[in-house]
């Protein structure tokens, strides 16, 4: 086996809510003792709802975030407390693609200037060099020369978001983070940025983080799924035994949820939501909305992953 | 009977940078307990079409350019204000994408559903009731969108409410005038996927129930698939194919209801491919001549470019606008 790109083990990250006229402090624990491991090549989807950690979870593993504990592992190398000056080189290897392109474009600059800014930044190249250089990443995200001096206001949604994936390109990382890549666009635009995103993978090998709460387009893009609630990774393997036969009764209700073109029926609904990550419950994290909670689901700690299913078999 | 019906709609928006032909020709009908779905991408004219039948886009920008919205054989583009109101929450009822944003985050939910029902009893002419009443009168509505304990949420207020049960106030609200028909413009976009599924069955309980019509927009497919009967695809400012939705997704039989069928990824099935739709959505300061869609067509012709396709009922209930979608093939 070859060694892992990215290895993260017993991830945690904690924020402390500041005491309130209402509330005393309390911390809210938004990534519990994930572990995540990504081969060069692969292709990993982190769904789950809203607040449950996967964009927090993503900010660690890109040490945007500090960790509250556990070690990430970059490329041999222990990355977790490295201070800003020597993560610097290394963020050229480690690229984030923003959901929301509108706002991860700075609406003074032309595209032009936005893909070259990294460039620069990273003193990767200058003059004509770079200009060669941004022209060739335009044609790669499938841009025409024309879209080069064009400002962020004048471009489409899904053009916005080439712009955003070249600039995530322009330094030649390894690992590329997508959160939530498609969600703003529409469902047109976003087959054909699902294309060019398996083409640029494999024409560059890279590794994808995908993030994303659609499981449908998580199965077109990731071999491997990874399945979080409140915090904690509760389902893990490849997307066909995931999404194809999921074991967690919260996969099972995820997946249950999707509305299906030709099912002409309501999907079926699972009670309740997900509770306040600031007040989790005792025991398995889901138990209040599982149809198949026991006595002993409620107690204890948090039920670990195990052979990538974090769900006792009842006993 | 049919409940509303929208005879050959224009709108325009006047704007700085000219006019904006938002709206194109629209007919489309909705029958008494009827559910019709309406989808079609960003910037296709589904939200301001669902806000026209409560005269909600304002003027200026927005214009009438021709048409009617008939209500029971009413013009509501015709009627005076005072009898716009008596229809707004008493006969159509609105439900909106983002229940954060329609809930004042200072007033309690006791409070707000208070004025709902006291704005639709006094534009009704009823007699003022005492606000005990009232309340009960809200808890009971609170109660039939299945919040639990509704005499305790009303002294809540919305941040305290999740986005699902923000959702069921809106919808409680909107019962409040015990409308026959109830407009719903992506009522589930804002929430998570297990939230979406609770709010899809209450909207469909209520129909059933309450004997509701419904119009429901939304950008997703499979939410119209799964809570409409019929459902119109539209795609800039006209309404390219309706039919039963089973019929529709079946045997789509515009190139756009079809591109847009092809583009949706199938989670039970991953080796169906999803596909793009080349081009992008025209502008509607200048919008392509003839069928709008004929720039991004791979069958536009001549026809195509000069003259644009009516509705034209292609099979029983199953109504295309494409010069090239004929009886005898199953598509174009």
């Amino acid at each position: 086996m070859t060694a892992p790109l990215l290895d993260a083990t017993g991830l945690s990250k904690t924020f402390a809510l500041p005491r309130t006229a209402f509330q005393p402090a309390r911390k809210l624990t938004a990534v519990a003792h994930v572990d995540l491991s990504l081969a060069p090549g692969a292709t990993l989807g982190l769904v789950g709802e809203s607040g449950c950690g996967k964009s927090t979870l993503a900010r660690l593993l890109l040490r945007l975030a500090p960790v509250s504990a556990g070690r990430i592992v970059f490329n041999g190398q222990d990355i977790t407390s490295l201070p800003e000056s020597a993560l610097r080189p290394l963020r050229q290897r480690l690229q984030l693609v923003h959901q929301n392109p509108s706002a991860a474009l700075d609406p003074r600059l032309t595209a032009a200037a936005s893909v070259a800014e990294p460039l620069v930044i990273q003193r990767l190249a200058s003059g004509s060099a770079l200009d060669d250089r941004v022209r060739q990443l335009f044609a790669e995200v499938g841009l025409g020369p024309e879209f080069l001096r064009r400002y962020p206001h004048e471009l489409s949604g899904g053009q916005k978001q080439r712009v955003c994936i070249a600039r995530a390109l322009a330094p030649e990382p390894q690992l590329l983070v997508l959160d939530e890549p498609t969600s703003a666009l529409d469902v047109s635009v976003q087959a054909q940025m699902l294309d060019m995103l398996a083409e640029l993978r494999a024409r560059r090998g890279l590794t994808y983080l995908f993030i994303s709460h659609n499981l449908a387009v998580v199965r077109q893009v990731c071999a491997e799924v990874a399945v979080m609630y409140l915090g904690r990774i509760v389902e893990q393997g490849s997307a066909e035994q995931v999404l194809g036969a999921p074991r967690h009764p919260y996969t099972q209700a995820l997946l249950a949820s999707v509305p299906r073109l030709h099912a002409g029926t309501v999907p079926t609904a699972t009670p309740s939501e997900p509770p306040n990550p600031a007040n989790l419950p005792q025991g398995c994290p889901f138990h209040p909305r599982c149809r198949l909670a026991e006595p002993a689901c409620r107690t204890g700690s948090p039920p670990p992953l195990v052979n990538g299913l974090a769900c006792p078999p009842s006993s | 009977m049919t409940l509303v019906e929208i005879r050959d709609y224009r709108l325009a928006f006047d704007t700085f940078d000219g006019t904006l032909h938002v709206l194109d020709g629209i007919d489309l009908a909705l029958e008494a307990g009827q559910t019709l779905g309406i989808v079609g991408e960003t910037g296709c004219g589904k939200s301001v079409l669902a806000r026209s039948l409560l005269r909600l886009n304002e003027s200026p920008p927005a214009r009438v350019v021709s048409g009617a919205i008939l209500f029971e054989g009413q013009d509501v583009l015709a009627l005076p204000e005072r009898a716009m109101r008596r229809l707004r929450g008493r006969r159509i009822a609105m439900v909106f994408q983002d229940p954060a944003s329609y809930l004042n985050p200072l007033l309690s939910i006791g409070t707000q559903m208070e004025d709902a029902i006291r704005g639709q009893e006094s534009a009704a002419g009823e007699a003022k009731r005492p606000r005990r009443a009232i309340r009960d009168h809200a808890a009971g509505l609170l109660a039939s969108v299945g919040l639990a304990e509704p005499h305790r949420l009303l002294d809540s207020h919305p941040h305290q409410l999740s986005g699902g049960m923000r959702q069921r106030v809106l919808i409680a609200m909107a019962l409040a005038g015990n409308p026959s028909v109830l407009v719903a413009d992506e009522p589930t976009t804002a929430l998570d996927v297990t939230v979406q599924a609770q709010v899809l069955a209450l909207i469909a309980g209520l129909v059933k129930e309450r004997g509701l019509a419904l119009m429901l927009i939304s950008h997703d497919l499979g939410v119209v698939a799964a809570s409409c009967a019929r459902v119109a695809v539209m795609y800039a400012g006209t309404v390219v194919e309706e039919a039963p939705t089973a019929a529709l997704l079946a045997n789509p039989r515009h190139p756009y209801a079809q591109g847009l069928i092809a583009a949706v990824p199938d989670i039970d099935n991953p080796a169906h491919k999803p596909r793009g739709i080349p081009g992008s959505i025209p502008n509607l300061l200048k919008p392509p001549t003839g069928c709008r869609f004929h720039p991004r067509c791979a069958l536009a012709t001549d026809i195509c470019r000069s003259t644009k396709p009516a509705l034209r009922e292609l099979a029983p209930a199953h109504r295309v606008a494409c010069h090239h979608a004929t009886p005898e093939h199953p598509g174009p």
